[in-house]
C-alpha cells in the first residue's frame, strides 16, 4: 500500500513557506518599495501610523485569513453538492451576502449611526442563508452539476443587480465607498476588523476541521455517509452553517470574491493527490490565503497607486482552472449520490 | 434459540408518509442469506432503504439484534450493520484501499484516524474479496465488477453482522456475477454473517439464498425457503408473466412458445432437441415435441416452448400408445426434424417414428 502521508506533510509545508514568503513580499512591495532590512525592524516596534503597521499589514492580514475562509468555503460548497465547480461566487452565495450588506450599509449610514464589524458580518451571513436557502431549493429539482450553477449564476445577478439598485438610490456620499467594496478590495482593512475576522474565520476553521471525520464519509455519498454512521440531517445544516459562515465573513470585510473557492481547493487537491478533508482543510486555508495575498500583490502593484479591484485578479487566475475542470469532467455529469 | 439478528415487525415502508408495504414480517439469523424477490417497481429497494433507516419508517418497529432499531445510535448501528447499495459512488482521488477503509468509520476517533489496526483489516477486507492488487488503484477507474467488490469490501470493513445489500449484482457480467455471490457465500458461512439483499436474478435468486421474500407491489406475497418459492406457476404469478414461462427446476425463463397449429414434428430427447426447439421458437415456427421420457433433459422445455408434447412415463421405454399419439401430430406436420441419433432400449420408439417420417418423405435431414 502506498502512504501518502509524507506527500501531505511535504505539501503542508511548502504552502506555510510560501504564505509566509508571500507575507514578507506583500510587505515589502507596494506604492513605497521598503527593503527588507527595513521590514524587520519596523515589524519589531509597532506604530499604527506607519505604512506597515498602519495599513499594509492589516490589509495582508486580511488577505490572508480572508483568501482562507473563501476557499475552505468552496471546498464544503463542493463537498455538500458533490460537484467540484460549486464555491459560494457562482452559487450566489456570496452575492446574496453583498445584497444584505449593502442593505444594511445604506439604512444605517443615511441615519448617521457607525455601523459595526459585526453588525457587517451578521448582516453578510443572514444574506448567504438566504441564498443558501434558494440554492438548496433549486438542487431538489436540478439534479444536474451544472444546471445548478447556472441557477447560482442566476441568483447571483439578482443580488447584484438589486444590490446596484440599492447604491444607485443611497447618498452621494457613501456612493463611492459602496461602489468600492461591492467590487471587492483588501484595502482599508482596520485593525479592529483584522482582530473580528481572526475569531469568526479561526473559529470555523476549528469547527470545520473538527468536522473532517464526517466530511470524508460525506464524500462516498449520502447514503453511504449514513450506513457508517453519520446523522445526515445535523451534519448537512453544519455544514451550511460553516461554509455560509466562512463565505459571509469574507464577504462583509472584502466584498464578493470570484473564483478562489473553486480553484483552490482543486489546486490543493491535485497537489496532495488526495480528497481527505483531514489535510485538504488545512491545506486549502494555506492555500487560499497564498492565492489571495499573490492576487492582493498584483492589485495593489500592477497599477500603482491605483489599486485595482481584488475579484478582477482573482478571475484571471481563477477562472482557468473552472473552465478546465468543467471541460475535464466528461460534460459535467457529476455523480450526485 | 437465539435471537434473529434481523427482525422487522409490523412494518410498514414507503415516501412521504403514505405507506406502499404494510404488515412487514420478516425475520433473518445469522448464517443466513434471505433474498427480495419481485417486479421492478415492486418496493424492494423501499424496504431495504427502510431497514437501513434511509428512508423512515410508517409503522411498525425494525429490531437489530434485538433492539429496537429507532433507539438506537448511528455509531451503534453502524457497527452491527452494512450496507451495497446501488448509489452510484465516484468518490474523488479515492484509492480502492481509501474507500474500503472508509467502512472503519465507526470504530476510528474524533479526527477518523486510522490505526495500524484499521490499515491490517482493510488491507484483510481487500484480499478476501480477492481485490488486494487493487488496492492502490483510483476506485474511480476501475471496473464495474472491480467496483461491487471494493464496495463489498468496504462494507466486510464494518465488521457487520447484518449486510443489506441491494441488487449487487446489477451491472455485472456473468462471471462477476458469479464472483460475488460466491464471496458472499463464503463470508456468510465462515463469518456468520446475516444478509439480507434484493435480487434481479431468479436463477441466481433460487440458488444463492436459504429463504425468499416475495415482494408484490403492496405487500409481501408470499416468503418461504427457495423450493417453496420457485414453482413455475407462481414465478409466473409473481411476475404477472404471460409472454412466456420461468422453469423452476433449471431456474431458467423460456420465450413464448409459438402458437397454432404444428408446422413441424421433433423427435428429441437427451438434450438434442433443446437446441432445435429453441431455433423453431425463434422462428416463430409451431412445433410438436415427442416422444420425451418425463425425465428427459428435453422435456422442460419442449413443455415451455412446444404447442404439444407427448410424453411416456419416466424410467420406461415409449409405449404404443405414445407412439400412436406422436404418429397421429406427425400425420398433420410438413417436415419432421431428429436431432437425435444415439436409439436404445428405452427409445425404440422414436426411431421406429423415425424412419415412419422416412417413409413418409417428410424426415427433414439438411434443416438440422
Amino acid at each position: 500500500m502506498k502512504d501518502n502521508r509524507p506527500r501531505c506533510a511535504a505539501g503542508l509545508a511548502l504552502l506555510t513557506a510560501l504564505v509566509l514568503a508571500l507575507l514578507v513580499w506583500n510587505i515589502s512591495a507596494g506604492s513605497v518599495s521598503i527593503p527588507l532590512g527595513e521590514v524587520l525592524s519596523a515589524l519589531l516596534k509597532p506604530s499604527e501610523s506607519g505604512i506597515i503597521w498602519g495599513m499594509r499589514l492589516p490589509r495582508l492580514l486580511a488577505a490572508a485569513i480572508l483568501g482562507g475562509a473563501l476557499s475552505v468555503s468552496g471546498f464544503l460548497l463542493q463537498t455538500f453538492f458533490a460537484n467540484p465547480i460549486a464555491g459560494p461566487f457562482v452559487l450566489g452565495i456570496s452575492s446574496g451576502a453583498k445584497l444584505t450588506v449593502a442593505l444594511v450599509m445604506v439604512t444605517f449610514l443615511s441615519r448617521g449611526i457607525v455601523i459595526s464589524s459585526m453588525a457587517m458580518v451578521a448582516g453578510a451571513f443572514a444574506g448567504s442563508m438566504i441564498s443558501m436557502g434558494f440554492v438548496l431549493l433549486m438542487s431538489r429539482r436540478v439534479r444536474n452539476m451544472s444546471m445548478l450553477v447556472v441557477c447560482g449564476i442566476m441568483i447571483g445577478n439578482i443580488c447584484s443587480a438589486i444590490t446596484d439598485f440599492v447604491i444607485t438610490f443611497s447618498d452621494d456620499s457613501n456612493i463611492v465607498n459602496l461602489h468600492n467594496w461591492s467590487l471587492g478590495s483588501f484595502s482599508g482593512t482596520s485593525w479592529e476588523n483584522v482582530r473580528l475576522m481572526a475569531w469568526v474565520v479561526g473559529a470555523a476553521l476549528v469547527l470545520t476541521f473538527l468536522l473532517s471525520k464526517p466530511i470524508g464519509a460525506y464524500q462516498m455519498g449520502e447514503v453511504y455517509a449514513q450506513s457508517m454512521g453519520v446523522n445526515i440531517k445535523r451534519f448537512r445544516a453544519e455544514l451550511i452553517l460553516l461554509s455560509s459562515l466562512l463565505s459571509a465573513c469574507v464577504t462583509a470585510f472584502a466584498g464578493p470574491i470570484s473564483f478562489v473557492g473553486i480553484a483552490v481547493p482543486h489546486l490543493v487537491k491535485g497537489l496532495f493527490r488526495t480528497a481527505k478533508p483531514i489535510v485538504i482543510i488545512p491545506g486549502c486555508f494555506l492555500g487560499g490565503a497564498a492565492f489571495c495575498l499573490f492576487c492582493d500583490l498584483i492589485a495593489r502593484t500592477a497599477f500603482a497607486p491605483r489599486d485595482m479591484s481584488i475579484s478582477s485578479v482573482t478571475a484571471v487566475f481563477g477562472a482557468p482552472v473552472v473552465l478546465y475542470l468543467m471541460a475535464s469532467r466528461r460534460g459535467g455529469k457529476g455523480a450526485r449520490a | 434459540m437465539s435471537e434473529p439478528r434481523l427482525r422487522t415487525e409490523r412494518l410498514s415502508v414507503g415516501y412521504h408518509k403514505k405507506a406502499l408495504i404494510s404488515g412487514i414480517e420478516l425475520e433473518l439469523r445469522r448464517g443466513r442469506i434471505m433474498t427480495l424477490i419481485g417486479p421492478n417497481g415492486a418496493g424492494k429497494s423501499t424496504i431495504l432503504k427502510s431497514l437501513i433507516r434511509q428512508l423512515p419508517l410508517i409503522g411498525g418497529a425494525v429490531y437489530l439484534g434485538g433492539e429496537d432499531m429507532a433507539a438506537l445510535s448511528e455509531r451503534d448501528v453502524a457497527r452491527k450493520l452494512s450496507v451495497l447499495m446501488t448509489a452510484h459512488v465516484r468518490p474523488e482521488l479515492m484509492t480502492c484501499f481509501d474507500v474500503a477503509a472508509t467502512g472503519r468509520y465507526p470504530y476510528t476517533g474524533r479526527l477518523g484516524i486510522l490505526t495500524q489496526e484499521d490499515r491490517d483489516k482493510t488491507a484483510r477486507s481487500l484480499e478476501l474479496v480477492h481485490a488486494a492488487d487493487l488496492a492502490d488503484r483510483d476506485f474511480s477507474r476501475i471496473s464495474d465488477g472491480q467496483r461491487q467488490r471494493v464496495l463489498l469490501a468496504r462494507a466486510l470493513n464494518q465488521e457487520p453482522e447484518v449486510l443489506v445489500l441491494d441488487e449487487p449484482t446489477s451491472f455485472l457480467d456473468i462471471r462477476h456475477k458469479l464472483e460475488l455471490l460466491a464471496i458472499l457465500k463464503d463470508m456468510v458461512r465462515s463469518r456468520n454473517l446475516a444478509v439480507v439483499m434484493s435480487l434481479h436474478e431468479l436463477d441466481l435468486a433460487q440458488k444463492i439464498s436459504d429463504w425468499v421474500v416475495c415482494v408484490r407491489g403492496d405487500s409481501i406475497a408470499r416468503q418461504g425457503p427457495p423450493e417453496e418459492i420457485f414453482t413455475a406457476e407462481y414465478i409466473a404469478d409473481l411476475y404477472g408473466a404471460a409472454r412466456g414461462s420461468y422453469n423452476a427446476l433449471y431456474g431458467s425463463l423460456e420465450l413464448e412458445a409459438a402458437s397454432g397449429a404444428p408446422e413441424v414434428f421433433v423427435i428429441g430427447g437427451g438434450g438434442a432437441g433443446i437446441p432445435v426447439y429453441r431455433r423453431l421458437q425463434r422462428q416463430g415456427t409451431p412445433f410438436a415435441a415427442g416422444v420425451l421420457g418425463e425425465n428427459d433433459l428435453d422435456y422442460p422445455v419442449a413443455r415451455a416452448l412446444a404447442v404439444e408434447t407427448v410424453s411416456e412415463k419416466p424410467f420406461r421405454p415409449i409405449g404404443e400408445e405414445a407412439l400412436r399419439r406422436a404418429a397421429n401430430l406427425m400425420e398433420g406436420c410438413a417436415r419432421v426434424l431428429c436431432p437425435v441419433e444415439d436409439f436404445g432400449e428405452m427409445n425404440e420408439g422414436n426411431r421406429r417414428l423415425r424412419e415412419l417420417a422416412r417413409g413418409q418423405g417428410k424426415l427433414d435431414e439438411s434443416g438440422l
